[in-house]
C-alpha cells in the first residue's frame, strides 16, 4: 500500500493557528469561509511578483516555441514528407504532461527557470506548428497563381501571400498556445520557477481558499487580456477580412 | 562528457526505483518504489483519469451533439472553451480540496470539469462543418433528426470530436499527476514527495506518468482511427 507523502491530515482540518497567522486580526470568522476581502486588501500586493514572473514565463515560452513551430512548418511547407514525422514529434512533446516534462529534466537543467522554459515551450510546439501547417494549406491556389503571374518568386509567393492568408489560423494556434500557457506555467513551482503557483502551492496556501482563489482570477484575467491583444493584431494584420464583412 | 555521467546516473537510479523496491535514503528505513508500487499507484491515476473522462463525456458529448445541431450557442461554446483553457489546474484542485475537501469523488468531479470545455467545443465545431447540404439530403432521404446526427453528422465529425477527447484526455491524466493534493494517491505521489522517495522517486514519476500518458494517446489514436469511417478515410487528405 502506498503510503502518502503529502501532511493529508492538515487538508480539510485547518490549523486554527495557522489562519489566524496569515490573517491576522482581519479575518477572524470560520477558517473555512471562502474569501476574506479585508486580507485581499491588504496582502494584493504580494501577488505582483509571481504575476511578473509568470508573464515572464509565459512570454519567453511562447515566443521560443513560435520561432521553433512556425521554422518547422515552413520547412514542412517546403518538404512535404517532414510533415508527418514532424506533427508524430511535436505531438509526443504535447501529450507528455508538462509537470512531467518539468521533472524529466531535472538531470540536466535542474530546478530552474530555464527547466520551465524548455518544457512549456515544447508544449505549445504541437499547437502553433499545426495550426500554421492548415493555415498554409488553406491558401487557395488561385491567390498562389496570381501572384506568380505577377512575377513574384516562390520566396516572395511565401511571405507576401501565403502567410498574410494564413494569418487568422496562425494567431488562432498562438491564442491557443499563450493561454494554455498562462494556465499552465502555475505549474513552475514544481522546480522553482515562481509564478502564481508559489501563491497556491507554496508555504501554507493549499489550505487558504481566498489565496489559491486570488491567484486563479489572476491567471485567467491575464489569460483573457492576452487573447483580446491577439484578437486586435489579427484584426489589424488581416484588413481584407474587414473588407469583405462590410 | 561530463555531463553524460551523473545524466545516466540520474536516469539508472530512477529506473531501477521503478523496477526494484529499495530503502529510501531520505527517510531511511522506509522500503520505496519498487514495480508493485509504481503499478498501483499507475493504475489509480489510470483510475481516475478514465472516471473523470467518462464523466466528462456523457456531459459533453450530448450537449455538444445537441448544440451543433441545432446550431445553436456558439458564443457560449466558443467561450466555454476559451474559458477552460485558462483555468489553472493546479489552482482548480487546490481550491476543491480546500473548499469542498479531498477525496475521489470530488477529484473526479474536478478533473471532469477541465475536460468538459475541450470535448464540448471540438464536438460542436466538428458538427457544425458539416456540410449543411449533406445534412438537407440525409433529411431528403427521410432520415429523423436523431438518424442525422447518429449516422451522417457524428461520423463526419469524428476526427474533431476526437481531437476534443484526446486534449481534455491529455489534461485529465496530467492533472491526475497533482492528486495526491486531494486525497487521492496516484504517481504524483512519487513526484511531489521528495522528502519521502527521494529524487530517483521524483524522476521515476516523471517518467511513468509520461509513459501512461503516451500509452492513453496512441490507445486514442488507434481508436480513432478504427472508429473513422470507411468512406472517409478514402478522402484524399
Amino acid at each position: 500500500m502506498a503510503s502518502l507523502a503529502l501532511p493529508l491530515a492538515a487538508v480539510g482540518e485547518v490549523g486554527e493557528g495557522f489562519i489566524q497567522e496569515r490573517t491576522g486580526q482581519v479575518c477572524q470568522q470560520k477558517p473555512s469561509h471562502l474569501f476574506c476581502w479585508d486580507w485581499a486588501r491588504e496582502n494584493i500586493d504580494r501577488y505582483g511578483t509571481p504575476t511578473l514572473q509568470q508573464l515572464e514565463l509565459v512570454a519567453i515560452s511562447v515566443v521560443l516555441g513560435f520561432i521553433v513551430a512556425f521554422g518547422l512548418a515552413l520547412l514542412a511547407h517546403r518538404r512535404r514528407w517532414l510533415r508527418p514525422p514532424l506533427l508524430a514529434g511535436t505531438g509526443v512533446l504535447y501529450a507528455i504532461p508538462s509537470i512531467s516534462f518539468f521533472l524529466l529534466l531535472l538531470p540536466i537543467t535542474g530546478r530552474s527557470r530555464e527547466t520551465a522554459i524548455i518544457a512549456l515551450s515544447a508544449y505549445t510546439l504541437q499547437i502553433i506548428f499545426r495550426n500554421v501547417t492548415v493555415g498554409l494549406d488553406n491558401v487557395p491556389a488561385s491567390a498562389k497563381d496570381s501572384a506568380r503571374g505577377m512575377g513574384m518568386t516562390e520566396r516572395q509567393v511565401l511571405w507576401r501571400v501565403e502567410i498574410p492568408l494564413a494569418t487568422p489560423e496562425i494567431v488562432g494556434g498562438l491564442r491557443i498556445a499563450t493561454v494554455s500557457t498562462i494556465a499552465i506555467a502555475t505549474l513552475a513551482v514544481f522546480v522553482h520557477a515562481g509564478g502564481l503557483g508559489t501563491q497556491i502551492y507554496g508555504e501554507a496556501n493549499l489550505h487558504f481558499p481566498t489565496s489559491i482563489l486570488i491567484s486563479i482570477v489572476i491567471v485567467m484575467v491575464m489569460a483573457f487580456f492576452f487573447d483580446a491583444i491577439l484578437l486586435t493584431i489579427q484584426y489589424f494584420a488581416t484588413p481584407w477580412r474587414r473588407a469583405r464583412a462590410s | 562528457m561530463t555531463v553524460a555521467t551523473p545524466l545516466f546516473a540520474s536516469f539508472g537510479g530512477a529506473i531501477e526505483f521503478i523496477f526494484t523496491p529499495q530503502t529510501s535514503n531520505v527517510t531511511g528505513g522506509d522500503t520505496v518504489g519498487g514495480i508493485d508500487q509504481v503499478l498501483e499507484l499507475a493504475l489509480a491515476q489510470l483510475e481516475v483519469t478514465v472516471l473523470a473522462l467518462a464523466l466528462a463525456l456523457l456531459i459533453a458529448l450530448p450537449a455538444g451533439l445537441f448544440f451543433g445541431h441545432r446550431g445553436k450557442g456558439e458564443l457560449v461554446a466558443v467561450g466555454l472553451g476559451n474559458a477552460g483553457r485558462a483555468i489553472p489546474e493546479l489552482g482548480l484542485i487546490a481550491l476543491m480540496a480546500a473548499v469542498i475537501g479531498v477525496g475521489l469523488f470530488n477529484l473526479t468531479v474536478a478533473l471532469a470539469i477541465l475536460g468538459i470545455p475541450p470535448i464540448l467545443v471540438n464536438t460542436f465545431v466538428g458538427i457544425r462543418e458539416v456540410d449543411r447540404s449533406t445534412v438537407q439530403a440525409a433529411r431528403g432521404m427521410g432520415m429523423t433528426e436523431l438518424e442525422i446526427v447518429r449516422k451522417v453528422e457524428a461520423p463526419m465529425a469524428v476526427t474533431s470530436i476526437f481531437t476534443g477527447i484526446r486534449t481534455a484526455t491529455i489534461g485529465i491524466v496530467a492533472t491526475a499527476t497533482i492528486a495526491p493534493l486531494a486525497g487521492v494517491a496516484t504517481l504524483g505521489e512519487f513526484i511531489l514527495g521528495e522528502n519521502v522517495y527521494g529524487s530517483n522517486g521524483v524522476l521515476a514519476g516523471a517518467i511513468v506518468v509520461a509513459v501512461l500518458a503516451l500509452v492513453l494517446e496512441f490507445s486514442l489514436a488507434g481508436l480513432q482511427r478504427v472508429l473513422t469511417s470507411k468512406g472517409l478515410k478514402l478522402k484524399p487528405a
